[in-house]
């Protein structure tokens, strides 16, 4: 993607925007806090699918505000991950942490580079608790001991990517009117999905989601990740009836297809670890 | 190319397709190799380039396009899993090759029936694509993994790239539910390749830009990548945005 071909992209968009509502977003964005910038953001656009509507401004910032908001999670969490000293003893993990932490680092400043470039400010960095309220120490900072930390180092990583992955293809739809754009954020997408599989591999999962499970040794609180992938239903039609054999079994025809989730559903998971 | 293996190939509805051609387009992929011919002519009165059937263009060209590379992919699998794998395959090794098998499979299977339903007879896709795989060895691990891979990272810059030319957002959000898993896919298949080599394959700085993004290919550049493996000659010019 040709970073400045992407900008122009934008600024063409921000040009084509009403100055009214541009200056209603900026001022919503700009006065309230962390979190409440967060939730005040229109979502209800996920779920919509006109694309002369998409092609507003707008949208398309506020898409990037979504992403970046998830991108600083990620980011945030990988390089606390890395400073922790819990995956010091095992090499591999450290390896693809340093590299998916690299990503997410990257993609921080690709958003933060193309919202600015819109001409619009970036939502701020909110403030995260990973161990939400004292229930997880990931970073083995209260006492959980290494063991413990590791695997909810890695429980957690899975959650993010998974999250990442369903997030961003909820909102392709927002960036039709888009192209450099939408092509942008899909590149971000399957790099999430690289990151997902992979994660859960070293957790001697399957790199693929099976129904709506969660997997071996995920907490319960991350179930809200995987509702929903359960689907068998695409495009109005049942895959599972598509012929017989392997492929179209309940469990195949569930990993074979990557379910969305809304922007709504993906600030709720987010919020999770955001404190302020 | 010497031997042909054919995967699932009637003759008799090829030539039925083919006879049912669409468009002249700039890109045409006959045998093994990439044919560019230039044509001025742009309409839909059924121009025809030697016989040869072409994709179309927007939704329909989109959804014909993936179904070919789907085909392929399953094609792939389909050999690999018939053949009992390679010699050396581990458990392991063998579960992921299946599970890629069962999930091309499908998506063949549902691009098949979005076309049927949604597309004019006469600008579908013929379901009996013809592969070439004398190139693979199949009873190789590193060739069986290494076209693996190249399937894969090819899958996923396709979608990247052409979800730009998707004009239902309801087909969008499909490509994307299908090209997240071939991303995993292609995940698990550079890290069973690479090993303790090199534990960042599965996103690699080889493929992951410096943006943190992943490939993005035009059609005539995947089709290049992946057009020695098409027997069945089909076109599909670049489509516009």
């Amino acid at each position: 993607m040709n970073l400045i071909k992407f900008l122009d992209e934008f600024t063409t968009d921000k040009l084509q925007e009403p100055m009214t509502s541009r200056r209603a977003m900026f001022g919503q964005l700009g006065s309230l806090t962390k979190k409440a910038a967060i939730a005040a953001v229109p979502f209800g656009l996920a779920t919509m699918s006109n694309k002369a509507m998409a092609q507003s401004g707008s949208s398309v910032v506020d898409v990037l505000n979504l992403a970046l908001t998830l991108e600083y999670l990620e980011d945030e969490f990988y390089a606390m991950a890395l400073d922790s000293g819990v995956l010091s003893s095992n090499a591999k993990a450290e390896a693809i942490y340093m590299q998916i932490s690299k990503h997410e680092s990257q993609h921080v400043d690709f958003l933060t580079a193309a919202i600015e470039g819109a001409g619009a400010t970036p939502v701020a960095k909110p403030s995260f608790d990973f161990t939400v309220g004292g229930a997880f120490d990931p970073f083995n900072e209260n006492g959980a001991g290494q063991a413990t930390a590791y695997a909810q180092l890695l429980a957690l990583a899975q959650a993010f990517e998974d999250t990442g992955v369903r997030a961003y293809k909820g909102q392709a739809a927002n960036l039709m009117g888009s192209p450099g754009v939408l092509t942008a954020a899909l590149q971000i997408h399957s790099v999430e999905a690289r990151h997902a599989s992979e994660v859960r591999r070293l957790r001697g999962l399957e790199g693929w989601i099976t129904g709506s499970q969660r997997g071996a040794g995920m907490p319960e609180a991350t179930q809200a990740v995987y509702n929903g992938e359960d689907n068998v239903t695409q495009g109005g039609v049942d895959v599972t009836t598509l012929g017989s054999g392997s492929p179209f079994t309940v469990d195949a025809s569930t990993q074979a297809y990557d379910e969305i989730l809304t922007a709504d559903e993906a600030v709720t998971i987010a919020s999770l670890f955001i404190e302020s | 190319m010497k031997k042909k293996k054919s995967i699932e190939v009637t003759t008799q509805t090829v030539g039925r397709n083919r006879r049912n051609f669409l468009k002249v387009s700039g890109l045409a992929i006959a045998g093994s190799g990439l044919l560019l011919a230039s044509c001025s002519d742009d309409d839909d009165n059924g121009n025809m380039l030697g016989g040869t059937f072409d994709l179309g263009t927007g939704d329909v060209g989109v959804l014909n396009y993936a179904y070919a590379l789907e085909q392929l992919e399953a094609a792939f699998y389909t050999n690999v899993v018939n053949g009992s794998f390679y010699a050396s395959a581990s458990a392991d090794e063998k579960a992921i090759l299946l599970d890629l098998y069962n999930h091309e499979v499908n998506h063949r299977e549902f691009f098949k029936a979005a076309i049927g339903a949604n597309v004019p007879m006469e600008q579908q896709l013929t379901a009996d694509l013809e592969f070439d795989f004398s190139s693979v060895d199949f009873s190789d691990r590193d060739s069986v993994l290494g076209t693996a891979r190249v399937l894969e990272d090819t899958g996923v810059s396709a979608y990247n790239g052409a979800g730009q030319y998707i004009q239902t957002a309801a087909y969008l959000t499909l490509a994307g539910k299908i090209v997240s898993v071939e991303a995993r896919h292609a995940a698990a298949i550079r890290t069973i390749i690479n090993g303790s080599a090199d534990y960042t394959a599965f996103a690699g700085d080889d493929i992951i830009d410096d943006n943190g993004l992943d490939l993005a290919a035009s059609p005539a550049d995947v089709i290049s990548a992946a057009g020695g493996f098409f027997v069945t000659p089909f076109t599909y010019k670049n489509p516009q945005a």
